[in-house]
């Protein structure tokens, strides 16, 4: 089990018991505490020892080297606004930029085709069971275990630390499924299989190769992956901004996403729902501010989404 | 006393068999159409053989090598119009080398001869050379429709013949074939003063042809129908078309590269406005949403949408299907994922046919695509759904029961679960119960593939319960011989049955040895076939043609890929050197 650094804190949502139980099946992994030098070299003082706390899911002995291969790392993540990392009520507070980002930036690593490691069914938010090896999902490098000796406030907070069960879980069988998924190149394709006709194949090789060629290599075929991760929340969605016309449909479709991750919401991941509370944004519980969304650039700097004119962000991200 | 009983003694005492003069029968038999229909009445007696041979237009030949065009003259010796297949069909897929035969031109010296006035080939999966396409412009000077679809051996050179040549020319169909494409010259050839076009489908090739000479033909065929243009159609030029051409039923557009300016923008809408009539909408290549609306206006009455090379979000194909109330038929790709089949569900009430290819077929960490939900989503809002052609990488045995619970009308169900041999990915079980399922379900089923791991259960429920099954394609599935003679015993109007990776041998194949007169064809690849078994079912069976195809390197008494087929012309002689025909005599 990883350290766990005190001045974490995040919304304990989730985190504490449930990561716990993480942890413990990820120990015998050393890539669960693989290490992103860069993250780490991002951190701001209040930052914790990434290394230890993250929580990574990869074939085991894996080094994680995907994070280092997707430049640049972008991505977005939903922040309390006024985050003070050092506070120790259990929320993130204080200026994002001191946000750790290293840590934050647990998502959006915008999928590239090739990423065998990502293992992405489908974009159903519902808990997923890895245990039929068709999931993975890159949880932020999180704090999470810190949560559980920080974690204070008004007792819906403990209701909201202890929601939803672990989803991730890595067993031999996500292995499999890595193993399955990143063992292409090995696999030899099988003749005439799957059975498309000439014709197809080739119109559609050379239209995959301009596709990649306009997205800057990173999506496969027209669609742009970027993991989102929520502050506390247990685990991480991945969106395909393409499916987005405008800033307002992207974070519409966050908000909609994560909402169950606030009070109130999501009776069935036991969560104490709250009367009368139809909100739909995303609060902050302590603070009572909304979540922004905020995503991590090439140099490293976190950014407040929105500034950029929606048909180049693409080429941001 | 009645009508003179001597008069009528004599009329029934005569010595036809038809009451009725020939010309009275011919008339009316030449009002069937469906070549099925007309073998049928062939079969009823001598005067009705007579009768349909001769009003016979249109002759359908599914295997080019179970008769000969001598043969065919000589019984019906006034057809206007050919339709010849050749190759079997895992030749689309690069299972059968690129020599093998189906040559057209022993057709074409024939009919020469035999139909100068021939007025229609229909070739799929035929070798056409330079030289036939040159030989048929030349000699037939009636001819009017050509549709070449999978067909190899042409290049552009060919399509200038015919372009030059063909006076009458209504039909030029070309069709996802292998041609060798040299130049875009060819569609100059056509002669100013020809305007008799109905039909023009050039999106096969790729170079870019002369537009103006290409503006001028549209122009001056005021009959064009149908219009499918090739990728490097831009635009622009699309614009110039439908101005030129506002009757069009059938358009495959060109490329949808965005780059025209807010005024070419507002020309293009302006165009597809006047498209009142379109039907079915195809191309789309390199469609981008910020273009797609241009052909809101068009797609009031489209029927036939095919999307399957245009890269679409799911949302941009839902706007698109908002467009289309009468939407029948669909074709897309698996970018825009469950969603955009969610889409379809709730879009397209009327849907009977959908085919979702997928983009990527071949990269396996893909990890988009489409799963077992869209297929469920569809189907629940799609009830009259009964063609479905389906790519994906995860299915489900409860999925597919649902499925043809909600849609129990399916004629032709094509699942192809990507990974080979993949289990219900929730259960980890075999897909037998689905592929059960879908057989017990759709009593109308014509046409079936099935894909996953598969053991004999699935065949034995498919001998059970597939009683009007024609076409059955396999692979990487059963347990054993018995799985195949489940299907050889089962399935009473089989035809086509096409294998490929399973462990079904020589005991399976000669189980059919009844059953292949009666099919089409038998394919069989990569199976435990041996040379002996074939060599034993071209003995016992002389009427069959039983050709193998080896590997390179394999062992000397592996079948590799065997080709059976009945025919009344005996073993083929144009056979390369690759295939083996076995002879029983």
């Amino acid at each position: 089990m990883s350290s766990i650094p005190k001045e974490h804190d995040y919304i304990g949502l989730s985190e504490a018991p449930s990561m716990e139980k993480i942890s413990d099946k990820l120990s015998s992994s050393s890539s669960t505490l693989s290490t992103e030098e860069n993250i780490n070299s991002k951190s701001s003082s209040t930052s914790l020892n990434l290394k230890e706390t993250e929580l990574r899911l990869g074939l085991p002995g894996s080094q994680s080297p995907e994070r280092k291969l997707i430049l640049p790392a972008a991505g977005v993540s939903l922040f309390g606004k006024d985050i003070d990392t050092n506070s120790t009520n259990g929320y993130p507070l204080g200026p994002l930029k001191n946000l750790v980002s290293g840590v934050k930036r647990g998502f959006s690593d915008a999928i590239v085709g090739s990423s065998g490691k990502w293992v992405f069914s489908g974009s159903n938010g519902s808990e997923v069971d890895l245990g039929k090896g068709a999931i993975l999902f890159s949880p932020r490098g999180d704090n999470g275990n810190s949560q559980k000796s920080c974690v204070a406030g008004p007792a819906k907070k403990d209701d909201v630390a202890q929601s939803p069960k672990p989803v991730l879980e890595k067993n031999s069988q996500v292995a499999a499924a890595n193993e399955n998924s990143s063992a292409p190149a090995a696999k030899a394709q099988v003749v005439g299989w799957p059975p498309i006709r000439s014709f197809r194949k080739n119109t559609m090789a050379s239209s995959l190769v301009k596709n990649n060629e306009d997205v800057e290599g990173k999506s496969g075929y027209g669609c742009l992956y970027v993991k989102v991760s929520m502050d506390g929340a247990p685990y991480l969605r991945k969106v395909d901004l393409k499916t987005y016309n405008n800033y307002l449909d992207l974070s519409s479709a966050l908000e909609k996403m994560f909402s169950c991750f606030t009070i109130g919401q999501c009776g069935s991941h036991g969560l104490r729902g709250q009367d009368g509370l139809t909100e739909s944004r995303l609060k902050d519980i302590l603070h009572g501010s909304e979540y922004v969304l905020t995503y991590e650039d090439k140099d490293g700097d976190w950014m407040l989404v929105g500034d950029v004119p929606w048909e180049i962000e693409p080429y941001v991200f | 006393m009645g009508p003179n009983p001597k008069m009528r003694k004599e009329f029934f005492d005569s010595t036809r068999s038809s009451p009725f003069p020939d010309e009275v029968l011919e008339r009316v038999l030449s009002l069937l159409k469906s070549h099925k229909d007309r073998s049928a009445v062939s079969l009823v007696c001598k005067d009705w053989y007579n009768a349909e041979s001769w009003s016979r237009a249109h002759v359908f030949i599914g295997n080019c090598y179970s008769v000969s065009p001598e043969i065919v003259a000589r019984r019906f010796p006034r057809v206007k119009s050919v339709t010849l297949k050749g190759k079997p069909r895992f030749s689309d897929f690069n299972l059968v080398p690129e020599n093998w035969g189906a040559d057209v031109h022993p057709w074409l010296v024939v009919f020469a001869a035999k139909y100068p006035f021939l007025e229609e080939l229909r070739l799929k999966r035929m070798a056409v050379s330079d030289e036939s396409l040159e030989f048929l412009a030349i000699n037939f000077p009636n001819f009017k429709v050509l549709s070449l679809l999978s067909c190899d051996g042409f290049s552009t050179d060919g399509l200038a013949a015919i372009a030059t040549h063909c006076k009458n020319l209504t039909q030029l169909d070309i069709h996802e074939n292998g041609i060798d494409d040299k130049s875009g010259s060819w569609l100059s050839c056509f002669p100013e003063n020809f305007t008799s076009l109905e039909v023009l489908n050039f999106a096969n090739l790729n170079t870019d042809v002369n537009f103006d000479a290409l503006e001028r033909l549209v122009s001056r065929c005021k009959s064009l129908k149908v219009l499918k243009a090739s990728k490097s159609i831009s635009l622009e030029h699309l614009q110039r078309l439908l101005v030129c051409a506002p009757q069009l039923i059938e358009l495959g557009t060109g490329s949808l590269m965005p780059e025209l300016t807010a005024c070419q923008y507002a020309q293009l809408e302006n165009a597809f406005n006047q498209l009142k009539n379109l039907s079915t909408l195809s191309g789309l290549w390199e469609a981008s949403a910020p273009y797609l609306p241009v052909l809101y206006p068009a797609c009031t009455n489209l029927t036939f949408l095919n999307l399957s090379y245009a890269f679409l979000q799911s949302h941009e194909l839902e706007s698109l299907l908002c467009q289309c109330p009468h939407l029948r038929r669909l074709w897309v790709l698996d970018t825009v994922g469950d969603k955009g089949l969610e889409a379809v569900g709730s879009n397209c009430p009327l849907l009977e046919e959908l085919r979702v290819f997928p983009a990527d077929p071949f990269d396996e960490e893909v990890i988009h695509g489409v799963t077992e939900a869209g297929f469920l989503a569809v189907s629940y809002g799609c009830r009259r759904l009964h063609y479905v052609l389906y790519f994906c990488r995860q299915m489900t045995n409860a999925a597919v029961a649902t499925i043809v619970q909600n849609c129990p009308d399916f004629t032709h169900f094509r699942l192809c679960i990507m990974n080979p041999g993949q289990p219900d990915y929730v259960t980890n079980e075999p897909m037998d119960e689905a592929f059960g399922a879908v057989v017990r379900t759709c009593t109308k089923l014509q046409r079936l593939s099935v894909s996953g791991l598969l053991t004999d259960l699935t065949f034995e429920y498919i001998g059970q319960y597939a009683k009007n099954l024609e076409t059955l394609s396999v692979a990487f599935a059963g347990s054993s011989d018995r799985g195949m003679q489940c299907m050889l015993e089962g399935c009473p109007k089989l035809r086509k049955l096409e294998i490929r990776d399973c462990p079904f041998g020589n005991a399976a194949l000669l189980s059919g040895l009844e059953k292949y007169e009666s099919m089409r064809s038998l394919w069989m690849s990569a199976c435990n076939v041996t040379m002996n078994g074939c060599r034993l079912l071209a003995r016992e069976m002389p009427r069959l043609n039983v050709e193998v195809m080896k590997d390179d390197g394999s062992d000397d008494s592996q079948a590799d890929k065997v080709y059976v087929y009945r025919s009344v012309v005996g073993p083929r002689r144009d056979a390369p050197p690759c295939v083996l025909t076995l002879s029983g005599l």
